[in-house]
């Protein structure tokens, strides 16, 4: 046979069936689009996951008060707080160890800015222009906080791009002094886009000096402190050496936790890869539901089209041509079925993107080409013993079937 | 002597139902020669039914030798066979089967869809039959619109659209009223008498005598092989697997 007159009988051997030919249709699709929807978050979180931690660069070490072992230890028994890590202490760091560049104390709260009548509750970072350069925050307007002694913080705040529209709508807000708490402050900077900081709207919330933010929460202790590395120094050594530090000036006592987001997230994205793949196979095993559905409604086909197939037979097709015949079926069913769940999946996992636009969902390229390869295999395999089947009836018998 | 157009020797088949052993041929042996005219009768289980799968190259004999046209078959492949079916044989069922699905036109045009003839040429050739068999304003219809005369037309012009040298007929007018059976009755003694070997099996005597030769079975052996007007039968001896053709 001809393969344009192959694939019209084929095609209207299976138009003529609607129904069944839309259930195969169905099942394929839906197969196919859960793989990539499954893909797609996987693949989601694992890019949500490892942006964070990228955005946070290799040279930088983060502290935090409290030991979080992951070996050994019994936790202390006392239940006594662990002691804060207070701004002198990371000024002393900075000062003692020529390993550490920069540091960048952070302190986090929230409070009510207000400029004239207006005002807004917002999430307030007390910090350095350090943590700006860490989180690759980009300033729309003004410049970055002061350099100089941290301990000693000036009145100067930078304020994210909404919560500026919320209180100066389109006027100029640089040299402007708004009040947090009772504090007032100069605004010196705005900052450009969403931004985004260990998870946080950087868009509505403002940036102080550390100090300044110390003495509005009332706090002594600090909430992280991200130490950077001077080039040429060992992440681990420089870790090693702070821990040292930190003892000492703790009574002996380490109570201080170390992380290198870097280290981590090597870690962290071998951890997310396998569960991509792990939901990617939950997703392929609706593919072989996809592929014994076939397999069923390709043998009722078969056997409800038997006299037709002892007919062409008669009419000199022979086996491999009825073989021909039923795989072209369940090849143009597969391969329509594939793309249609393609484009269901793409328009899904397009609509979670807009929905949740933090979370970068998308389904790779190899998700798209195993889904479609493995839709088209596992369509021909199970629909292979049907065809045989069809291709091997006696053609004399099929035709006497009622 | 001109090359039979079918010539069997010693066929033999044999089905197994369960432990039950039937011989369904049990060494067959005849000739055919071009245009000829040949009923096969015999009550059910005689072995009609395998002998016309073994003529139609639908069915393998167990045992003995089958020259189409001077081919030996039994040792071709199932492309080759499919390939004479297709070119050499025309078969007319009882029940028709045509594809309800197609129009008379696309039915009549199947076996050279099959023998992967272009769209032009099958246009062309199917036109041709329908206008010999007066079908051409059916040739849009579909089977289920058409009578049972009609149909079997159909499936006649189908059957010969190819030029086959040989016709077979199993029953052609077994699911017929007596009208239009008389009637393609008629139509395939017309093509018969165009040069087509034509083959008919059937349970009814009254078209088996028609035809110029009869062969009858029973039990999946040839009882009685006559020529039309020849009083005499041949009687054939009891064949053994290796009897000569």
């Amino acid at each position: 046979m001809r393969l344009p007159d192959l694939l019209a009988f084929s095609a209207d051997a299976l138009l003529r069936t609607r129904f069944r030919s839309s259930m195969m249709l169905l099942a394929m699709g839906l197969g196919v689009a859960a793989v990539l929807i499954l893909t797609a978050l996987g693949e989601g979180a694992r890019g949500y996951v490892v942006g964070e931690f990228a955005a946070i660069g290799k040279d930088v070490v983060v502290m935090f008060p409290g030991r979080k072992e992951t070996t050994g230890g019994m936790p202390p028994v006392t239940g006594a707080a662990s002691r804060d890590i207070t701004l002198d202490e990371a000024y002393l760091l900075k000062r003692r160890l020529t390993a550490i560049e920069e540091v960048a104390p952070l302190v986090v709260g929230s409070a009510r800015v207000a400029y004239e009548e207006r005002s807004r509750d917002v999430n307030i970072m007390g910090t350095t222009a350090l943590f700006l350069e860490i989180q690759h925050l980009q300033l729309g307007q003004g410049r970055t906080l002061s350099a100089g002694d941290f301990r000693r913080g000036g009145g100067e705040i930078i304020l994210g791009e909404k919560l500026k529209r919320a209180l100066f709508d389109n006027r100029v807000a640089i040299g402007e002094f708004v009040r947090v708490g009772d504090t007032r402050f100069r605004v010196v900077g705005i900052l450009s886009g969403r931004g985004d900081a260990g998870g946080m709207d950087m868009s509505d919330s403002a940036i102080i000096p550390v100090a300044a933010a110390q003495r509005i929460f009332n706090v002594s202790g600090l909430f992280r402190v991200l130490l950077k590395v001077r080039d040429g120094y060992g992440i681990d050594a420089t870790k090693y050496s702070v821990e040292i530090v930190m003892r000492e000036l703790h009574q002996g006592e380490l109570d201080v936790t170390l992380v290198n987001p870097a280290a981590m997230l090597k870690t962290f994205d071998n951890i997310l890869m396998a569960m991509t793949l792990g939901v990617t196979a939950i997703g392929a095993i609706s593919l072989l539901v996809a592929g014994i559905l076939i397999m069923n409604i390709m043998l009722i086909a078969v056997s409800q089209r038997t006299r037709e197939i002892g007919l062409l037979k008669a009419l000199g097709a022979s086996a491999g041509d009825i073989l021909r015949l039923f795989l072209v079926e369940a090849l143009l069913l597969t391969v329509s079925g594939a793309i249609s769940g393609i484009v269901v999946g793409e328009l899904v996992i397009f609509a979670a993107r807009s929905a949740f636009d933090t979370v970068p969902f998308h389904a790779p390229l190899w998700a798209v080409v195993i889904a479609g390869v493995v839709a088209v295999l596992t369509g021909l395999a199970f629909s292979w013993l049907p065809a045989r089947r069809a291709s091997r009836l006696q053609p004399v018998e099929a035709l006497q079937k009622p | 002597m001109r090359t039979p157009v079918i010539a069997f020797a010693g066929l033999q088949k044999t089905f197994y139902l369960g432990d039950q052993v039937v011989a369904a041929l049990d060494g067959v042996s005849f000739a055919i020669q071009p245009g000829e005219y040949v009923s096969v009768m015999g009550p059910s289980g005689s072995g009609k039914s395998t002998l016309l799968n073994m003529l139609g190259l639908l069915d393998r004999p167990d045992v003995g030798s089958y020259h189409f046209e001077g081919i030996e078959t039994t040792t071709l492949n199932e492309e080759a066979r499919a390939r004479l079916r297709r070119e050499r044989i025309g078969f007319v069922f009882q029940s028709f089967h045509l594809v309800p699905r197609l129009t008379a036109q696309e039915n009549i045009e199947l076996p050279m869809t099959l023998a992967g003839i272009v769209p032009k040429e099958r246009r062309r050739r199917s036109l041709d039959v329908m206008q010999r068999l007066g079908l051409v304003d059916r040739a849009h219809h579909a089977p289920g619109q058409l009578s049972g005369g009609q149909r079997q037309r159909v499936a006649i012009a189908r059957a010969i659209v190819m030029q086959p040298s040989v016709l077979l007929a199993d029953e052609p007018t077994g699911n017929l009223d007596s009208r239009s059976g008389a009637d393609v009755i008629n139509l395939l003694e017309e093509l018969h008498r165009g040069g087509i070997t034509l083959i008919v099996v059937t349970h009814d005597p009254a078209l088996g005598v028609r035809a110029h030769r009869g062969i009858h079975m029973v039990d999946g052996r040839i009882d009685r092989d006559q020529q039309r007007g020849v009083e005499s039968s041949v009687q054939y001896p009891q064949a053994a697997p290796d009897a000569s053709a």
